[in-house]
C-alpha cells in the first residue's frame, strides 16, 4: 500500500504549483495514470482523502484521468491501444514482441483555482 | 462577485523526486564501476537464501555487498553477515518497498571502499516497488515453485520492471506439484522477451547460469 506516500508527494506537488501561480482555494487536481505505473487509482483517491486534511488542498477533489497502455507492434509498424497489461499483444496480428510506448504515467497534469 | 476559477498547468511526475535521486544513484554506481542487482519477490520467496549462496559465490572473485530491506528487524544482515561480507539493513518501519533515497542514504555513510557487485534485497512484496527505481542495472524477480504458477499473472506490474525472473526453489518442485512449462507460459504471456532462470539456492541447481548472467551484464555496464 504505497497509495499514501504518492498521495502525499502529489500534495506536495500540487501545493508549490499552487503557491507558484499566485494562490486561492484549490478545487481540483488531475493526474495521469497508466496502468503500469503500478498505482491503483482507487486507492489513491482514498489515501488522498486522508492525506489532503489541514493542507491547503483540504477542498481539492483528485480527479484521475486513466490512460491505456499503448504498445508499438514491429510488424504491423503501427501503436496499438492494449485491452489489458496481461496480453502485450498485437491485437491485429497477434505478434508478442511490442515495445510500450506510453502506459506508465503517473503525473499531476493540471490544477483548477478558485479565486 | 462569484469566484473566478483559473487553470493551472503543472504537469510534474509524481516520483519525478525518486526518478531523480536513482538517476544519480546509476550514474554514481556506473562511474565507480559497481555493478547492482536488486532482488524482488513476495515475502518468503527465497530472496534471502538466494543472495546467502551469491554472496558465497561471489565473495573470492570479487568484492560484493548488500543492502537488505524489511519493515523491521535485522534477521536478514545478521543471517547475511555470516558471508563476511559488508552487509547493512534498511528498516523501512511501515514503507512497503525500498525508495531510491533510503539506498542513496544507507549508502553515504557506509564506508566499505570500492565495489564490485552491490545487491539490494528489497522488502518482501511485489506491489509497490514496482513503481520505484533504484537505480540499479539488474533487476530480477523471484517467484518460488510453491507460489503457483499464475503468480506472474496476478502480478504483472513488476514484471515490467524486471529485467530477469527467477523461478526459485526448483528443488520442492516435485512436492509442489509445479507446472513448469505453465509458470513460463504465464511469464511469457506478460513480458515475451523476459530472461527466466530456474534455480535452488539450496542444492545449487541453476546458480551457475546465474552467476554467468550477472558477469556477463556486469562486463556489458562496466
Amino acid at each position: 500500500m504505497h497509495e499514501l506516500s504518492v498521495a502525499l508527494e502529489i500534495i506536495s506537488i500540487a501545493s508549490e504549483a499552487a503557491d507558484d501561480s499566485g494562490g486561492g482555494t484549490v478545487k481540483v487536481v488531475r493526474l495521469r495514470l497508466g496502468p503500469l505505473a503500478g498505482v491503483d487509482a482507487q486507492a489513491l483517491i482514498g489515501a488522498y482523502a486522508i492525506a489532503r486534511e489541514g493542507t491547503m488542498l483540504a477542498e481539492a477533489e483528485l480527479v484521475v484521468d486513466e490512460l491505456p497502455i499503448v504498445a508499438r507492434c514491429p510488424h504491423c509498424r503501427r501503436d496499438r491501444v492494449l485491452q489489458s497489461i496481461l496480453a502485450i499483444c498485437c491485437p491485429e496480428c497477434g505478434a508478442l514482441d511490442l515495445r510500450v510506448v506510453s502506459g506508465r504515467e503517473l503525473e499531476v497534469t493540471t490544477l483548477e483555482i478558485e479565486s | 462577485m462569484t469566484p473566478q476559477t483559473r487553470l493551472v498547468e503543472v504537469r510534474t511526475r509524481v516520483l519525478k523526486q525518486n526518478d531523480v535521486v536513482a538517476r544519480a544513484l546509476r550514474e554514481r554506481f556506473q562511474e565507480s564501476g559497481s555493478f547492482v542487482v536488486s532482488l524482488v519477490s513476495s515475502p518468503g520467496a527465497g530472496k534471502t537464501l538466494l543472495l546467502e549462496a551469491t554472496l558465497r559465490a561471489f565473495r573470492d572473485r570479487c568484492r560484493v555487498a548488500a543492502l537488505v530491506g524489511d519493515l523491521e528487524t535485522d534477521n536478514d544482515a545478521r543471517r547475511l553477515a555470516r558471508t563476511g561480507v559488508p552487509i547493512r539493513q534498511i528498516n523501512t518501519g511501515t514503507v512497503c518497498h525500498l525508495e531510491a533515497e533510503m539506498v542513496r542514504q544507507a549508502l553515504s555513510d557506509w564506508s566499505i571502499g570500492p565495489i564490485d557487485i552491490l545487491f539490494l534485497e528489497n522488502v518482501g512484496n511485489l506491489v509497490c516497488p514496482a513503481t520505484y527505481d533504484l537505480g540499479e542495472q539488474l533487476r530480477a524477480v523471484v517467484f518460488s515453485v510453491t507460489e503457483g504458477e499464475d503468480k506472474p499473472l496476478k502480478y504483472p506490474t513488476i514484471l515490467h520492471t524486471a529485467d530477469l525472473a527467477i523461478i526459485s526453489k526448483i528443488d520442492l518442485a516435485a512436492a509442489a506439484e509445479f507446472d513448469r512449462s505453465a509458470a513460463r507460459a504465464n511469464l511469457r504471456a506478460v513480458r515475451h522477451d523476459l530472461p527466466i532462470l530456474e534455480l535452488s539456492a539450496k542444492t545449487g541447481a541453476g546458480m551457475e547460469a546465474w552467476l554467468t548472467l550477472i558477469e556477463k551484464r556486469r562486463a556489458m555496464c562496466v
